[in-house]
């Protein structure tokens, strides 16, 4: 156990160095900050000056090696635009994102997992027709599409919710619905061809023969094997807690993370932008670290295999 | 009085038929075998006659155990004598068994919904049917999971978790077709043994005569979704009236004298949905004559507990 924790660290450790370093460069190599921040216009001796004052003017290489330097002394530098640090400001746009990416993950699973399950109950039923071609039309639907079809009905036709901004519960009901949507039926489809393949296995058939009513054969034979490829989709919605809201939070004037990186990009504000991104893979990261202890916790098969050090 | 009682049963998967009227019966304690090549309808018969079949199936007839109807009873009814009175083992023991529960757990559940044991009780008794079916370090077992387990370990907890009810009958369906040829016997012994033990009666199904006829008193022989020959054990092997009993026995490898050839079955079985007229076997029949297409032969007795349904056995019989 000892070495897969320590195996999978490093790994971790590389992928986010990786990002971090890849990010850094691609932000250097495509714009000039100085030039955006300042305007088109400014006199060349207050650019010059800019430049220096954030060490723009010196070499790519000495740049990435202050900036990894100070990651690890816990400084990750500070916003062009009014001087404050990256980390803080940040910070600050976190709980706006969660408060739309967790009740839309709630809302996934709660309605993803159990819609799956009935349409595997009933296959080629009419529910599980249905079930499925809401799930198409859920993930083939871009999320801008879908946000602004339902703006168009519920806030501007029907009036009854607000069409962006953040000042009251009401206001997130329409982001949490556009996020959960397409991640709900990503989430069904996957239960539900998961059930399906499970309920086809010979155990399921000994369970019906020993007597096991029904629904304890569903509940408690079939669902625990059908979670294991479900998890996995989970987990890559538990990473995108974060990042997983940038259109959304756009289309509705919601001030989180993703709409801060957004104005970040467009202004080449570098530290904040390399913020984000460090915060985005180290959520990927955590998820995906998640995503095998559950493994290891619901199929035995993989728990020694990664008890042998793998 | 039979504990089980087939008559009619018939099941079909859309057009295409699987069973077509099956009658047999099970006495109390005996061993019956049920041969026949892949897709004859020998497991369809006691997953139908179980309600373990898949929904799109159409089964029609009469299953009757001690008397009472149990063909589309009520689920509930279903669920007590499944795993209870009647108790089934299947053919791939290590993907019968549930990979992400523990063995014990999986036996104790069979205990508590047949026998109304938990906690330690269950335990105890899991334990004791380990023993009893020859699983060694019974108590370590308990926590094991299936895929920590030999294919023929994993049959003994498979046997163990259906005798947990106690059953009057148990259907092996080809218990030993995925195991070792030196396991294969074990398990056999083992089977032999419980049932005479617990006086239980034993379906065996199996394409194999030579491991029918080692563990059972009377073999049903089926062909195409229809018992075709019906005998003691003795009486089948002594004189088979079917041509195609005869064609199974003769591709049988003998035990001694110079190597030879086997004997295989001219042609291959036919598809479900394209049945020929008459009886099935005649396309690959040495003996077909022009009755055989006619219609399906009915049964002949041929003697104490020994029926075929075939043309040419009726004839030979007329002399005698």
């Amino acid at each position: 156990m000892v070495r897969f924790l320590a195996w999978r660290s490093l790994r971790a450790f590389l992928t986010i160095f990786l990002v971090v370093t890849f990010a850094f460069l691609v932000l250097r190599l495509s714009g000039d900050p100085a030039q955006i921040i300042m305007g088109a216009d400014a006199p060349p001796e207050a650019v010059e000056a800019f430049r220096s004052a954030w060490g723009l003017d010196r070499s790519v290489w000495e740049q990435y090696l202050g900036y990894v330097g100070s990651i690890f002394t816990g400084d990750l530098g500070r916003s062009m635009r009014d001087g404050r640090p990256a980390a803080a400001l940040v910070a600050e746009r976190i709980p706006a994102t969660l408060a739309l990416t967790i009740p839309a993950l709630m809302l996934k699973l709660g309605l993803g997992i159990p819609a799956g399950i009935y349409a595997a109950l009933h296959r080629n039923s009419v529910i599980d027709r249905l079930v499925m071609l809401v799930a198409v039309a859920g993930f083939t639907i871009p999320s801008f599409v879908l946000g602004l079809l339902l703006v168009l009905v519920f806030a501007v036709q029907l009036g009854w919710l607000p069409s962006g901004g953040q000042e009251s519960w009401r206001h997130a009901i329409l982001p949490v619905v556009t996020l959960g949507i397409g991640g709900a039926a990503v989430l069904a489809r996957f239960t539900r061809s998961a059930m399906l393949e499970v309920l086809g296995q010979p155990y399921i058939r000994t369970a019906s023969a020993k007597g096991v009513p029904w629904r304890r054969v569903v509940s408690g034979h079939a669902a625990p094997n059908a979670a294991i490829p479900t998890v996995t989709i989970i987990g890559f919605m538990l990473g995108s807690l974060i990042a997983g809201a940038v259109v959304v939070e756009s289309v509705f004037s919601w001030p989180g993370v993703g709409r801060l990186m957004v104005v970040a990009v467009a202004n080449r504000d570098l530290a904040v932008v390399q913020c984000v991104l460090l915060l985005v893979s180290f959520t990927m990261v955590v998820a995906n670290f998640l995503v095998d202890l559950a493994y290891g916790l619901i199929d035995p098969r993989l728990r020694t295999g990664a008890q042998g050090g793998h | 009085m039979n504990l089980v009682e087939i008559s009619g049963l018939s099941v079909s998967f859309g057009a295409a038929p699987a069973l077509r009227g099956i009658d047999i019966a099970v006495k109390p304690g005996e061993a019956l075998g049920m041969v026949g090549e892949s897709g004859c309808g020998k497991s369809v018969t006691w997953l139908a006659a179980l309600g373990l079949l898949p929904g799109k199936a159409r089964v029609s007839g009469s299953v009757t155990l001690n008397g009472e109807e149990i063909l589309h009873a009520e689920q509930r009814k279903l669920d007590r004598l499944r795993g209870g009175r009647v108790a089934m083992i299947f053919q791939d023991p290590s993907s019968s068994l549930n990979p992400v529960h523990r063995i014990g757990r999986q036996v104790s559940e069979a205990l508590t919904l047949h026998r109304g044991l938990t906690g330690n009780a269950a335990r105890a008794e899991a334990k004791r049917l380990f023993e009893l079916v020859g699983i060694p370090d019974a108590q370590r077992r308990l926590d094991a999971y299936p895929h920590e387990l030999s294919g023929g370990q994993n049959q003994r907890v498979m046997i163990a978790m259906a005798l947990a009810g106690r059953p009057e009958l148990l259907i092996a369906d080809e218990p030993t077709t995925a195991l070792d040829v030196t396991i294969q016997a074990q398990i056999l012994d083992l089977l032999n043994e419980l049932r005479r033990e617990m006086g239980m009666a034993l379906v065996l199904i199996s394409h194999d005569l030579g491991v029918i006829s080692e563990t059972c008193e009377r073999v049903a022989v089926m062909y195409a979704g229809r018992i075709v020959e019906e005998a003691p054990v003795q009486s089948l092997f002594a004189a088979p009236a079917h041509p195609y009993t005869r064609g199974l026995m003769a591709a049988l490898p003998p035990i001694d004298g110079p190597r030879q050839k086997l004997n295989a079955i001219p042609g291959s079985v036919p598809e479900p949905g394209n049945l020929p007229p008459g009886c099935a076997f005649a396309p690959r029949c040495g003996l077909a004559r022009a009755a055989c297409s006619a219609g399906v032969p009915s049964d002949v007795m041929l003697g104490a507990g020994h029926r075929a349904a075939c043309v040419v056995a009726q004839d030979a019989m007329v002399p005698a």
